[in-house]
């Protein structure tokens, strides 16, 4: 019995890889049990271990906590990732909730059925490239600093890094346009708790493989 | 003008209510520019003053703030309903979140297909009374106080009523076998400010009856 959080969740991305993320940049060390069958699930859920039957759901500080953003806003208080007032936390937040806007459109890539396949990549490269990538471009020209908010790493850095990356995995020149988030992203990549994140073993979780959505269709389904 | 916040959004609940809500209890008095047309959107989105080209929008405080979430957990810190330190603001974050995707359900149904609104409503039914409205009762029994959190009025009693009167509107007895979310329900509207808000007159919108979303879909083009 550690102190270190303990993840629950399948073996992929979905909501909780933007947890992952924060944790590792925190420098915190975690602990995962995967649901891997419906079975799981239904355990967590009889042990009432899960608030509103769902996951993600992370044992931290004695608590179960479930719901995404809940989590990854106490995880980002916790560790100094949310600004040093109300108007920072403000910026953040904006920014954060628009990358959920645009991680939302790539979890739900993976499940479309096949005839809606073609449109919603379309949706999703176009979201990334016309509305999204620029308004954070912007902000990084405006004030001219290594980090999106309060001139200091916060989650906001991490969450668009971490969106950034999987935008690249389905089109890997979507920078191409935007020279100053290529640099920050080579940047906050730098980061040596981050850095350790990218390598080859770490928790982070591969992008799913289409012969894996039905299995996890099954569990949640 | 003055130093009030002004809302940016259609005439409707959609998005923005939970705002309306959270500014109403917390006695705080707002404008609103409601966006009638498509060219209204079009107009707003060119004078850039949306970071994501959407609405919700809100002035305040020198920002044009967006994003529903960004803007409600503003409100909530600024007037002291997001409860006292970072333990209580993760059970807060954890019940609001419960009740926004309740609400979200609820939301789109007006915009649902005919011939899927009876199932979605069943739905929402059931997820209402066996997944969401179930965890506000025990946690009001298991502490036995008047609010969710704390033991003083936050952003998450406010919601919950939202999503309680929602329900209603769905299914009139849907309290029936909850009786601390009654007692609740009774309790937070008889507020002051949020008596005031479920009045007539209020700034508070009707539920999206069919010519609305004809309207909404036309200015958002979906």
């Amino acid at each position: 019995m550690s102190g270190k959080p303990k993840l629950h969740y399948f073996n992929g991305r979905g909501r909780m890889e933007p947890i992952r993320w924060l944790l590792a940049a925190a420098g915190v060390e975690f602990e995962e049990s995967f649901v891997e069958k419906k079975d799981d699930l239904t355990k967590l859920q009889k042990d009432g271990s899960l608030l509103f039957q769902q996951v993600p759901m992370v044992e931290i500080d004695g608590m179960k906590m479930v719901q995404t953003r809940a989590i990854a806003n106490y995880i980002a208080t916790k560790y100094n990732l949310y600004g040093k007032d109300l108007k920072e936390r403000a910026l953040i937040d904006m920014y954060v909730e628009g990358i959920f806007d645009l991680n939302e459109l790539f979890m739900n890539y993976e499940i479309q059925p096949a005839d809606k396949k073609e449109q919603h990549f379309a949706n999703m490269m176009d979201k990334a490239t016309n509305r999204y990538f620029p308004a954070f471009e912007k902000v990084l020209k405006d004030h001219g600093q290594d980090f999106l908010v309060g001139n200091q790493l916060s989650r906001a850095d991490v969450q668009l890094l971490e969106i950034i990356l999987m935008a690249e995995e389905c089109k890997p020149d979507i920078l191409a346009k935007f020279p100053l988030l290529q640099s920050f992203k080579a940047r906050i990549s730098n980061i040596p708790t981050i850095k350790k994140y990218l390598q080859p073993g770490s928790q982070r979780k591969p992008p799913i493989q289409p012969e894996e959505v039905p299995k996890v269709i099954a569990i949640f389904h | 003008m003055a130093g009030k916040p002004k809302l940016h959004y259609t005439k409707g609940r959609g998005k923005m209510e939970s705002i309306r809500w959270l500014l109403a209890a917390a006695g705080v008095e707002f404008e609103e520019q409601f966006i009638e047309t498509k060219e209204d959107l079009e107009k707003l989105r060119n004078d850039g003053v949306l970071l994501f080209q959407q609405v919700p929008m809100v002035e305040i405080d020198g920002m044009r703030m967006v994003q529903t979430r960004a803007i409600l957990s503003y409100i909530a810190a600024k007037y002291n309903l997001y409860g006292k330190d970072l333990k209580e603001r993760a059970w807060i974050d954890m019940y609001v979140e419960g009740t926004t995707d309740l609400m979200g359900m609820i939301m789109y149904l007006p915009f649902q297909p005919a011939d899927t609104k009876e199932k979605n409503l069943a739905l929402i039914i059931e997820r209402a009374t066996t997944r969401y409205l179930p965890v506000y009762e025990k946690a009001l029994k298991d502490h036995g106080q008047d609010y969710l959190v704390g033991n003083k009025l936050s952003w998450a009693d406010i919601h919950l009523l939202e999503a309680i009167l929602m329900s209603e509107e769905c299914k009139p007895d849907i309290l029936s076998a909850f009786p601390l979310l009654q007692a609740f329900k009774g309790r937070i509207s008889n507020i002051p400010t949020i008596k005031k808000f479920l009045q007539p007159g209020s700034q508070r919108k009707p539920p999206t009856d069919e010519k609305f979303v004809a309207v909404v879909r036309k200015i958002f083009n979906i």
